[in-house]
This record gives C-alpha cells, sequence and structure tokens, in this order.
C-alpha cells in the first residue's frame, strides 16, 4: 500500500477556519433574522460550501480516483428526484387537509380561479 | 492489492473517464484504495439515504401541516442575562462537532506520518468533544420535553409532527455521535498500546475511522441548515 493521503497541514487548517466563519455566518442568517428569499438562498449556500468542503477536504475525497468519486457521489443526485416527488405529495396532502378537515367558515383562497369549487 | 499506482497486469492506470471504465471493467479491484475505506465509505452513502429519508419525510410533514410550525429560534433559545438568545445552545454544538472534525482530520495527518502519541491525544480529544456534543443534545432534550412539553404526538406551540420529526432526527443522529466516540475511543487506544504497529505499522484505520467523523459531521450541518434555520 502506498502512503495513503498525505497533505500538508495548513490545508486542513484553513478548511477549519473557513467552516468556522461559515458556520457563523449561516448562524447570522438566524441572528438577523433574515426573512423570505433572502433567508433560504444564505442557508443553502452556506450549506452547501460547509458540505462541500468537509467531503472534499476532510474526507479527502478530491484525492481519490474518478472511480470512487462517481461511485458515491452520483447515487445522491436520485435523493432530488425524491425530494421532487415528495414535495408534490406534501402540497397534495395540505390541499386535501386545508379541504376536508377545515372549519366552515374557513374560505379557502384559489388564486387561479374562485370558481372552481 | 499491493501498489495502487499501477494495475495488476503491470500497465500504469489511467486518468479521467478513460480511467473510470478501465477500473470498472478491470475484473478486479474497482476501487484502487485499502477495503476498508471502500466499505466505510459504500456504508456512508447507505446512511446518507437513511438520513435523506428522515429529512424528506420532515419536509412532507411539515409541508402538509394545518398548524403553524413552531418557530425553531424561539423554541430552541437559552436565556442569558434575562435575555433569550436565538439557537444559542445549537450554534455552540455546531461549533463543537466542527472543532471535532478539525481534531480528526490533524489525527489522520499524524496516524500517516507513524506519530502515534499525537494520533492518540488528537483522537482522544474528538472523542471527547463528540461526548460533550452528546451530553449538549441530552440538555437540549431535557429541556424540550420537561420545561416545554413537546412529545412525539404533540406539544404546545403548533403543529403536532414538530415534536416527532425532532426527536427522530436529532435521535437519529445522536446515536451515530455515541457510536462514533465509543468507534474513536477503541481505534484511539489501538494507535496507543501499538495494535497497528504490530500489524504492519499501517494506520490507515484512523482515516477510515475520520470519513465516519466528518460524515457525523456533514450530516449536522445538513440538520442545523434544515431542521434548525429553516
Amino acid at each position: 500500500m502506498s502512503e495513503g493521503q498525505q497533505h500538508p497541514l495548513s490545508i486542513y487548517y484553513s478548511i477549519w477556519i473557513l467552516l468556522f466563519v461559515v458556520s457563523g455566518f449561516s448562524y447570522a442568517v438566524d441572528y438577523y433574522q433574515l426573512q423570505g428569499t433572502l433567508r433560504w438562498t444564505l442557508i443553502l449556500i452556506f450549506m452547501f460550501i460547509k458540505a462541500g468542503f468537509i467531503t472534499a477536504i476532510f474526507m479527502h475525497m478530491t484525492w481519490e480516483r474518478m472511480a470512487l468519486q462517481l461511485a458515491i457521489l452520483v447515487p445522491p443526485i436520485f435523493l432530488m428526484i425524491f425530494i421532487g416527488i415528495m414535495a408534490i405529495e406534501g402540497d397534495y396532502t395540505f390541499l386535501t387537509r386545508i379541504e376536508f378537515f377545515t372549519e366552515s367558515d374557513f374560505v379557502p383562497v384559489y388564486h387561479n380561479s374562485g370558481a372552481a369549487h | 492489492m499491493s501498489d495502487t499506482s499501477v494495475a495488476q497486469t503491470g500497465e500504469p492506470l489511467k486518468e479521467g473517464l478513460a480511467g473510470v471504465v478501465a477500473d470498472y471493467s478491470a475484473d478486479k479491484t474497482a476501487f484502487q484504495v485499502p477495503w476498508g475505506k471502500a466499505m466505510m465509505w459504500i456504508f456512508l452513502l447507505s446512511d446518507t439515504f437513511i438520513f435523506s429519508c428522515f429529512l424528506i419525510a420532515y419536509m412532507t410533514v411539515r409541508m402538509s401541516a394545518q398548524d403553524p410550525w413552531p418557530l425553531t429560534s424561539e423554541v430552541f433559545s437559552l436565556s442569558m442575562g434575562g435575555q433569550p438568545i436565538p439557537l444559542l445552545l445549537i450554534a455552540i454544538m455546531t461549533f463543537i462537532l466542527i472543532t471535532s472534525s478539525g481534531t480528526m482530520a490533524m489525527a489522520v495527518n499524524y496516524g500517516y506520518r507513524k506519530d502515534k502519541k499525537k494520533t492518540f491525544y488528537l483522537m482522544l480529544a474528538t472523542a471527547i468533544l463528540g461526548a460533550s456534543f452528546v451530553g449538549m443534545q441530552v440538555f437540549e432534550w431535557t429541556k424540550l420535553i420537561f420545561d416545554e412539553g413537546v412529545r412525539p404526538w404533540g406539544n404546545p406551540m403548533g403543529a403536532a409532527q414538530f415534536g416527532s420529526a425532532f426527536f427522530m432526527i436529532t435521535g437519529f443522529h445522536g446515536l451515530h455521535v455515541s457510536a462514533g466516540v465509543i468507534y474513536l475511543l477503541v481505534v484511539a487506544f489501538r494507535v496507543k498500546n501499538g495494535f497497528y504497529e504490530r500489524r504492519g505499522n499501517d494506520y490507515g484505520i484512523v482515516e477510515v475511522a475520520g470519513l465516519y467523523w466528518h460524515f457525523v459531521d456533514l450530516v449536522w450541518v445538513f440538520i442545523f441548515a434544515f431542521f434548525y434555520l429553516w
């Protein structure tokens, strides 16, 4: 076996600091109560930066051969489809509950056509 | 099996996509890494799917909940000097986990340098940080169950699904951290008492344990974003 993953310590220190800073940023998003599109855009950006650097540097994915990289990183792409399917399902369940479980004095607002029901 | 830069046929290995095709069609070792590392990666891939199922289930129940979802920055706030600070404990837990990831990365590095002593102490530090993370989680659960009355079937703040999603996701993650602490301690003491030295002076196992630990940190990144910040 070769000597495995040997890298200078400095790269770990810089990633370590970077993770601290980015975590601080994502905490600040909540602390300053940013809302709406800005909030979830920032949360997702910081999340993917952190996840990417942990996988690439700490878990040494950048230095692995492409066969292993593809075997590990491609299957999670299918999760996107799963998320999409379940988002549609969640929306459907919510609308069904609005339709059948709400009090009679509650009138749901339909944006596209008021005469649909 | 012994040399990773040259295929078993004796020819030099190809790079890039041609390398992928050559590796997969090699009819021998597909992954040019030690066996334990390949298996750990495949385990982590399966674990990714388990955690994803939990997070997707959480998304679905949250989208379909009629009652308002409890405000996490209020539910998880801690009072400091009479003033509530949102998500304070969660932020501390996040920084502890990142710190432990850093010490683990150092341990892997010193392992490959055959520095037994530093590897042992860095792994021990990682395990202690991991244990303190679990301790804080116990505190968080206690606060939520006894002070705020959160139950898997309901809570006074809003949507009933909050409790089951919270206990399931953070509980499963906490279980991973606890298992990781035990795993790290076993490997650390084996490093210390020369177990790996007697087995060809190979500290690859430290990297395999490190992969697991970084994965636990990775999962927390997603839980932090989707459960606490959303």
